[in-house]
């Protein structure tokens, strides 16, 4: 690729024919770097996702490690955040989405007929943009997917339940005196936190964030990287983000999405001192995005 | 950790197969909720068009009338005085006795004349005056039935036949049917007449005259005062109090129950302004009162999504903000307005309550001519045939409801199609 | 000059005063250099002249139109001898309408009294003079307000701000109308209600556990007082609409959840417009339905069960009442659910919920609100509801739980005094604006509760 046909899909007013080469000859390329590893929590594979007859995802194949933290990022509608729903089926609820490809959770196919949707999500937990705590109250906020689950046969168990998970989302010590408040009664990064808490009540193995802090201002935010990194030495975790820092901050590895395409993977500080691709370098530099 | 998680996915495969069930015994009961509604709508439906379908055709009965000036009793005057006090009925009896000879005792020769409607007379009369040259002459007509030999012959005596029927009345009918003297036709005259104690002489013209003088009032009440006030509220009106005031108001009407219209259409309308009652201007008054608040409604919908960029486009040229709303907002608006109009005319074409009160139920043979005529509307004519003691009103009454249902469809068709081809999508 | 002759005088003055007022401003500023010189466009001094020719004259032909037959009849019957007129309001009213009968011909005069005849011609006489004056009246007034306006004019004039305020007038008083339309059925009905509580005390008619509204036609029958307690009246209300909405409720909710969550696009596309037809349906339909159909059934079923049912039982007329209010419920419910934000159903399904179990715990709790506030009003509309209570449900008034007996309703009661003839004074007319008074205010109030939860509702998720 020269320099100049860069330079065309860098400016944001290029003319139609310039993007219409560059985005073919994005699609006919392959990812640069390191896009599989050893002993993958999640493997994937060929994966295209497709909303009614618009494309979404182009042919992205990509491993999440085993207790590890991947940050996608990537300019808006780059298809990171339509990649992350995919892979605990939250697309099925949109009408009109289609994916194809491989998944695969721990060597079981995600989207095989056998996989249930309620039990994958069970195993593949999600936290969304916007903190989103159900109008209840806090305690019932983060007994609600144990409950669902079965998984407290007695109060006393799920009382344990929902105090070791707000431990672990590090609001215990915040809302033990107020469990019985409704949890939308919280701040915005509290009520992330809680919905943090929500997710782990289940225990599951793989945590998906969706832009996370998005909604958060800079304390709150460094509250819950703090709460990640703790979080990803038990857990996997797939996270997308719009900021590069929080990217370079809390994750292993990074992979670099645009226009669809997985550009680039690799580890996080590779990716951020030396990228290998154009795209990726003029993303990170700041040169759009 | 590994142990537990194995533990946490067993647990919740093994709840799976209730929570499931739970689901598609949720889902059951969300498919029979649609499905108790949409057997409602058929129920109903076809409940209607089973009883009322018949209302449309009307039995006759061929006979040969001799317009015999000794029986009508008037001699030879053919003047139109003399002529109008004939006795045109004695000429049914004559036709029938020769028919099928006279009988020799009165309670027979009742049930004879029982075979034609009480009507025949007046049609025989009207024929004559219009033609005064028959007197003397004879001519083969087809007479309408009366109401019990209409409904034998449209159930053939089946065990749907409910009425009363004896055997010397099915003797008669079989020999008229054996030389096919007897017919069903289609019931022109239904959709031509007003109300009558008779049923097969009873009519929707009368009420469909009268539903068509109201609604005009209504809506020449109801829609410009609806689109001003919505005019007003939208483009006009200052945030103040009295604002909020009008607003509840018009709220609060959209929800007063129509039988409580009813109660001011006789306070204020009719006691104190003297108003006449039972007039299609009464009622359209009171049922403008009725819709106005729907008119309200919609058309501030109609104003509210015409964008604003167009309203600044104009006032950015100089235009007042009258003329804005004139020349610019309102003709944007009108299909959304007029789609609101129809179904407010909709509704009021429905309305029944609220009419009861203010005199329209009267028992009204003749089809008003004008708007302070007494009148009725399809609706409580409806009502009123719906309470009669006679069986063969229930065909009318249903077959009036199809008739009603018949406009109701077509308002609400003509309001989709102007919102779907004068509706422009921003 | 009849009325319909006098509108038209006076139609064709405004349109002579809008070309007068536009050739003017035309000629105003022909030396001026063209119109671009005057304030306004030609249109606004023409509309502003017919503005000031017809506005007072239609404002006075109104008020007088308003004014004319109480005036007249006041003086009518000043003029009659005082001996000849009776004490009580409702006789006076008979004495006049006998007056007004004979004058205008209805009656014939040679079976009257004298002074009666007299009071007609009198009537008569100023009926005609009334006319008169209020022609020249009128005519003069819009000539007068037509030379005004025209002389006045001036380049300078600042019409179309004139004509635009009067505009901006006449739409606030449209606006206005809905509150007159409120006023009047708020002081209608209160008035009367006053006078029934003269007669019979507040008491007696909101605990009475009685209800038989006849009133003897002579003051020595037996049973003339008539008893007027609404309890049950307002219990075979309440047992109908609750009846109505143990159907409609279930049924609407969760055939709005079933076509909202499950339905396919086909079968929604479908049953959503059938069911909207039962919302279009004249209620006198229902009432026939109810009272030809349903209510026969029931009946016929609840004899071979053993049960002893009402013709025109609750039952009947309650469910279809039900089913009338499905929709309604189905569309309210419908509204509310849509309200709750995407984000709650995603973070629950993405636990591992159910759709139903999404449904249960997370939806309907998060539109608890809403729904309530939906509910309230299908009570409003069932309680005021008439038609199928009029045609389905009895007359009498019995205090019972038992949905397979006959009970009456507020509305029935209402409709049932006030059709036919009525002497407008006695009780039993005016129990039926008692009863509507209360109407009024239970669905008020029902109403007002209901749109403050839903207004309430819908802030919170905005």
């Amino acid at each position: 690729m020269t320099t100049a046909a860069l330079e065309s899909t860098v400016a944001t007013a290029a003319p139609d024919r310039h993007r219409v080469t560059e985005l073919s000859e994005i699609l006919a390329q392959r990812t640069v770097g390191q896009p599989f590893v050893d002993a993958a929590k999640v493997r994937t594979r060929n994966v295209n996702v497709y909303y009614s007859e618009k494309q979404a995802i182009f042919d992205v194949s990509l491993d999440i490690g085993r207790n590890q933290v991947i940050a996608m990022i990537g300019p808006s509608g780059c298809g990171k955040s339509t990649f992350l729903r995919a892979l605990n089926r939250m697309n099925d609820t949109v009408v009109g989405c289609r994916v194809t490809g491989e998944f695969l959770l721990d060597d079981e196919d995600i989207y095989s007929p056998k996989m249930d949707p309620v039990a994958l999500r069970a195993r593949v937990g999600m936290v969304f943009q916007k903190p989103n705590p159900f109008p209840k109250s806090i305690y019932d906020n983060v007994a609600y997917g144990a409950k669902l689950h079965g998984l407290a046969s007695r109060r006393i168990e799920l009382d344990e339940i929902v105090e070791g998970s707000l431990r672990k989302a590090g609001l215990w010590e915040e809302v033990k005196e107020r469990l019985a408040e409704p949890g939308t009664g919280l701040s915005g990064g509290q009520q992330q936190r809680l919905c943090i808490a929500r997710a782990i009540a289940i225990n599951p193995e793989v945590i998906l964030m969706d832009e996370p802090c998005s909604a958060l201002d800079p304390i709150a935010t460094a509250r819950v990287e703090e709460l990640i990194a703790e979080l990803a030495q038990n857990y996997t975790i797939a996270i997308v983000t719009h900021s590069m820092q929080q990217a370079a901050r809390v994750s292993h590895r990074t992979a670099y999405f645009h226009l669809g395409k997985l550009i680039e993977v690799n580890d996080t500080q590779l990716v951020f001192t030396s990228p290998q691709h154009e795209l990726t370098e003029a993303y990170i530099t700041g040169r759009f995005g | 950790m590994t142990e537990h998680k194995a533990s946490t996915a067993q647990i919740i495969r093994a709840s799976l197969k209730r929570r499931y069930r739970a689901e598609r015994r949720f889902r059951l009961y969300g498919f029979l909720a649609v499905c108790f509604g949409l057997f409602a709508v058929l129920l109903l439906l076809a409940d209607i068009i089973g009883k009322g379908h018949g209302a449309f055709r009307q039995t006759y009965v061929q006979l040969r009338i001799h317009y015999d000036p000794e029986v009508l009793g008037i001699g030879t005057a053919t003047d139109p005085a003399a002529l109008a006090l004939g006795d045109y009925d004695a000429l049914v009896r004559q036709a029938l006795y020769e028919r099928f000879g006279e009988p020799t005792e009165r309670v027979e020769r009742r049930e004879l004349s029982a075979l034609i409607s009480n009507g025949a007379g007046y049609e025989l009369q009207a024929r004559l005056r219009a033609n005064p040259a028959l007197l003397g002459t004879s001519e083969t007509l087809w007479l309408l039935a009366d109401d019990d030999i209409d409904a034998w012959f449209k159930t053939r005596g089946g065990d749907e036949f409910t009425g009363r029927m004896s055997e010397r009345k099915l003797l008669w009918v079989d020999r008229l049917l054996e030389n096919d003297e007897i017919e069903l036709r289609f019931n022109r005259e239904f959709f031509a007449r007003g109300d009558s104690r008779e049923p097969e002489l009873a009519g929707i013209g009368g009420a469909a005259k009268g539903t068509l003088l109201t609604l005009a009032i209504t809506l020449l009440l109801s829609f410009p005062l609806g689109v001003a006030a919505a005019i007003y509220l939208e483009e006009f009106a200052p945030q103040n109090r009295w604002t909020d005031f009008i607003e509840v108001n018009i709220n609060n009407l959209a929800a007063v129950p129509s039988v409580i219209f009813g109660l001011l259409g006789l306070a204020v309308f009719i006691n104190f302004f003297q108003m006449p009652r039972s007039a299609p201007v009464l009622g359209g008054v009171v049922l403008a009162l009725v819709t106005l608040p729907t008119v309200i409604i919609s058309s501030r919908a109609a104003i509210k999504s015409v964008p604003p960029s167009i309203r600044e486009a104009a006032l950015g040229v100089g235009a007042s903000r009258m003329q804005v709303v004139l020349g610019h907002v309102l003709p944007l608006a009108m299909p959304g307005m007029l789609t609101g109009a129809i179904l407010g005319m909709a509704r009021a074409l429905g309305e029944t309550a609220p009419l009861l009160m203010i005199g329209m139920v009267a028992f009204i043979v003749d089809v008003p001519r004008g708007f302070s005529d007494p009148a009725t509307v399809l609706p409580v004519q409806i009502f009123l045939w719906a309470d009669s003691p006679e069986r063969a009103f229930v065909e009318k009454t249903s077959g009036a409801i199809m008739v009603l249902l018949a406009f109701l469809i077509l308002m609400n068709a003509l309001a989709v199609v102007l919102r779907k081809r004068l509706e422009r999508r921003w | 000059m009849s009325l319909v002759n006098l509108v038209i005088v006076l139609a064709l003055l405004v349109v002579v005063a809008y070309y007068l007022a536009h050739s003017r401003s035309l000629a105003l500023a022909k030396p001026l250099g063209g119109i671009r010189h005057l304030h306004s466009l030609p249109l606004y001094y023409g509309l502003r002249g017919a503005i000031w020719c017809g506005l007072p004259a239609l404002t006075l032909l109104t008020l007088w139109l308003v004014l004319d037959d109480p005036l007249v009849r006041a003086l009518v019957l000043a003029g009659l001898p005082p001996d000849t007129v009776p004490d009580g309001v409702a006789e006076t009213n008979l004495l006049m309408s006998t007056v007004v009968n004979v004058a205008s011909g209805a009656l014939p005069a040679d079976a009257q009294a004298s002074s009666i005849v007299a009071a007609a011609e009198h009537y008569n006489a100023l009926r005609a003079t009334g006319r008169s004056v209020i022609a020249v009246a009128t005519v003069a007034v819009a000539v007068a307000g037509l030379l005004w306006s025209v002389r006045r004019m001036s380049p300078r004039l600042r019409a179309r701000q004139e004509v635009e305020r009067v505009f901006r007038w006449a739409l606030l008083a449209c606006a206005c109308v809905a509150i007159f339309a409120t006023f009047g059925i708020v002081v209608s009905v209160l008035i009367e209600s006053i006078r029934f509580f003269e007669v019979v005390p507040l008491a007696d008619f909101l605990f009475g556990l009685e209800w038989s509204p006849q009133m003897a036609i002579r003051a020595d029958q037996v049973g003339s007082s008539g008893a007027f307690g609404a309890v049950p009246l307002f219990m075979g209300s309440l047992l109908i609409s609750a009846i109505a909405l143990v159907v409609a409720v279930p049924v609407g909710l969760m055939s709005a959840i079933y076509l909202g969550e499950y339905a396919s696009a086909r079968l929604r596309n479908i049953a959503k417009p059938a069911l909207e037809i039962l919302a279009g349906v004249p209620t006198v339909v229902y009432g026939f339905f109810a009272a030809l159909s349903v209510a026969p059934f029931i009946r016929d079923l609840g004899a071979r069960l053993g049960l002893s049912v009402s013709s025109e039982s609750a039952l009947a007329a309650g469910l279809v009442m039900g089913v009338m209010i499905i929709p309604f419920v189905s569309s309210l419910a419908d509204d509310v659910i849509t309200a709750v934000p995407r984000s709650l159903r995603d973070g629950s399904l993405a636990l591992g919920a159910t759709r139903s179990e999404t449904v249960k715990k997370v939806i309907i709790p998060a539109a608890l609100p809403g729904i309530v506030g939906g509910v309230l009003l299908a009570a409003s509309r069932a309680i005021g509801e008439t038609m199928i209570v009029v045609m389905a449900a009895g007359m009498a008034a019995r205090l019972t739980f038992n949905p397979l007996e006959a009970v009456t309703t507020v509305t029935v009661q209402i409709v049932t005094l006030l059709v036919g003839d009525q002497e407008f004074d006695s009780p039993k007319t005016l129990a039926a604006f008692a009863l509507g008074l209360m109407l009024f205010l239970t669905t008020l109030l029902l109403n007002v509760i209901a749109q403050h939860i839903v207004k309430k509702y819908r802030e919170l998720y905005d």
